[in-house]
């Protein structure tokens, strides 16, 4: 590789380098993006959900030709006590319309497909090649280091968008390292499954799919909660938990998620599948709070890296793609001006501000921790909740006013009526 | 009507599913082997998603040929005695489906 200049240079295949690398090329940048997989995609994992608005805005009507697996007509979410579970979903088959609300991917498919429409706009994708360190002069970031021979590479401006390591960023100082209880571990299987049966199980249509979410037991206690999403012809199941927690507990993973997929109700939906492929990623969940700065001279930084993740919703990708696109387009602008300083690249912070990225991070900056401090909301109440409920629906003869006062009695020995509504007014505001 | 079972699986046999190219070179590196041997709880051994840890004979054997390139050894381990970078271009795990 001979040294070469260019206008952008991305690090990262990803929702966030490719929508960053996307919009520049569109926008007639001369765009390099760098990859370490063998194609892009091919290192990349989350649970399984994209989000079609943020698609939208970069590829129009992209549902016509992206390989979605499935989209998204039911959520749901299960607190589990025990064998039992109380739930509380939404279905509303409009979702399934075009444009679709938001659907079940395969990253090694969908992030090749996507990575192939920034280079039919023009971006160049250089693979198995690692972006070891930044070059910088006299303050500025003006390339990277690849472990290519003569791999050195210059821009006007580098969009880092390495993923939740985010290594180029540590290794420049731009942040410490994440501490344990900034990200989150998760493992996941690909579990195959024909298409009726998952269909039959889900009760959905061909190409609709459900989520559902488990909070409370499944997690061992742990800060965490475990999923299942429909992909066409496999499920994908996971866990994941606060890193901290997990290497207090002393515990495997994947046990966890054998524990999981055992429980007589994800059992029943995963019984005769087939384990395809099994993967395990970190996510970023330390907020607003673990951001670095987010641009420099010379630099931006998107998605993962940045620690754009709402643990709360799981939502990532569509911060992401959100945060990799306006990355572009104030490539555009600083290109236009011919200025990379922070005096244009500030644009960028300006502008996630504006967008439900920052605001929604903001918002929800203390709750994690809320419920890392508070961990009867994962424990307690579902315990809480399983016994009421049970107790309610059990007819043994017992009037209601007789079956509500047995409820609060039970309630009352675990915790007082006074700390619960502590607890829950700690949360709203935590939330608000 | 009986409840589903499902087949425990190894973590062998779940890394048997996945493709990897392993480099000659190992990613990652114990920085001072003496600090394993002072570590009470050892944690790496348990939390780690794909095994590469293991205690045997009063040291820590580092299986990177089957490591998922997660980074959570890099952050959880408690005295940071990991040294960790990402296998060389082409190199490491390479995911069908993701």
């Amino acid at each position: 590789m001979a040294e070469e200049k260019f206008d952008v240079i991305v690090v990262g295949a990803g929702p966030a380098g490719t929508a960053a690398a996307l919009t520049a090329a569109k926008a007639g940048l001369d765009v390099v993006v760098v990859e370490r997989g063998d194609y892009p995609g091919a290192k990349n994992v989350m649970g399984g959900v994209l989000y079609a608005d943020m698609m939208s805005s970069l590829i129009p009507e992209f549902w016509k030709n992206a390989p979605l697996e499935r989209r998204i007509i039911e959520q749901r979410y299960f607190l589990v006590h025990g064998e039992s579970a109380v739930s509380i979903g939404y279905r509303n088959p409009q979702y399934a319309n075009d444009p679709p609300n938001n659907f079940t991917v395969l990253r090694a498919k969908f992030d090749k497909w996507f990575a192939e429409q920034a280079e039919a706009a023009g971006a160049f994708i250089i693979t198995e090649t690692v972006a070891r360190e930044l070059i910088r002069e006299n303050g500025k970031v003006i390339g990277i280091r690849t472990d290519r021979e003569e791999g050195d590479l210059y821009a006007d401006v580098v969009i880092i968008a390495d993923g939740v390591n985010s290594l180029l960023a540590k290794q420049a100082g731009f942040h410490p390292e994440w501490k344990p209880d900034q990200v989150a571990l998760a493992v996941k299987e690909i579990i195959a499954l024909p298409k009726e049966v998952i269909e039959d199980r889900f009760n959905i249509e061909s190409g609709q799919g459900v989520t559902y979410e488990f909070f409370g037991q499944v997690t061992n206690g742990m800060v965490g909660n475990a999923f299942v999403y429909t992909n066409n012809e496999s499920l994908s199941v996971g866990l994941g938990v606060m890193l901290a927690d997990l290497v207090k507990s002393g515990l495997h993973p994947y046990d966890l998620l054998d524990e999981f997929k055992s429980h007589p109700m994800v059992a029943a939906l995963l019984k005769g599948g087939e384990t395809k492929e099994y993967m395990a990623h970190l996510i970023p969940e330390g907020g607003v709070d673990a951001m670095p700065p987010l641009y420099g001279n010379g630099f931006m930084i998107c998605g993962d890296a940045a620690q754009m993740v709402n643990a709360l919703t799981r939502e990532g990708s569509n911060m992401a793609m959100e945060s990799g696109r306006i990355a572009g387009e104030v490539a555009k602008l600083a290109k236009d001006r011919n200025d990379f300083s922070v005096n244009t690249l500030s644009e960028y912070q300006r502008r996630l501000e504006k967008s439900f990225v920052l605001q929604d991070l903001h918002q929800f900056r203390n709750t994690t921790k809320y419920l890392e401090h508070n961990q009867h909301f994962l424990s307690l109440y579902p315990e809480l909740a399983d016994m009421a409920l049970h107790e309610f629906f059990l007819v043994d003869g017992a009037s209601k006013r007789e079956k509500i006062r047995r409820i609060m009695d039970r309630v009352k020995q675990k915790r007082s009526l006074w700390r619960i509504g502590r607890d829950f007014y700690g949360l709203y505001k935590n939330m608000k | 009507m009986a409840a589903a079972t499902i087949p425990r699986m190894t973590i062998e046999d779940r890394l048997y599913l996945i493709r990897f190219k392993a480099d000659k070179e190992s990613h990652l590196v114990i920085k001072d082997p003496q600090v394993c041997l002072d570590c009470e709880t050892k944690p790496c051994t348990t939390f780690c998603p794909a095994h590469v840890y293991e205690w045997e004979d009063n040291r820590i054997t580092v299986s990177y040929e089957g490591c998922v390139e997660c980074g959570a050894c890099r952050i959880g381990c408690p005295p940071g005695n990991i040294s960790w970078r990402y296998p060389r271009g082409g190199f490491g795990v390479s995911y069908k489906y993701g």
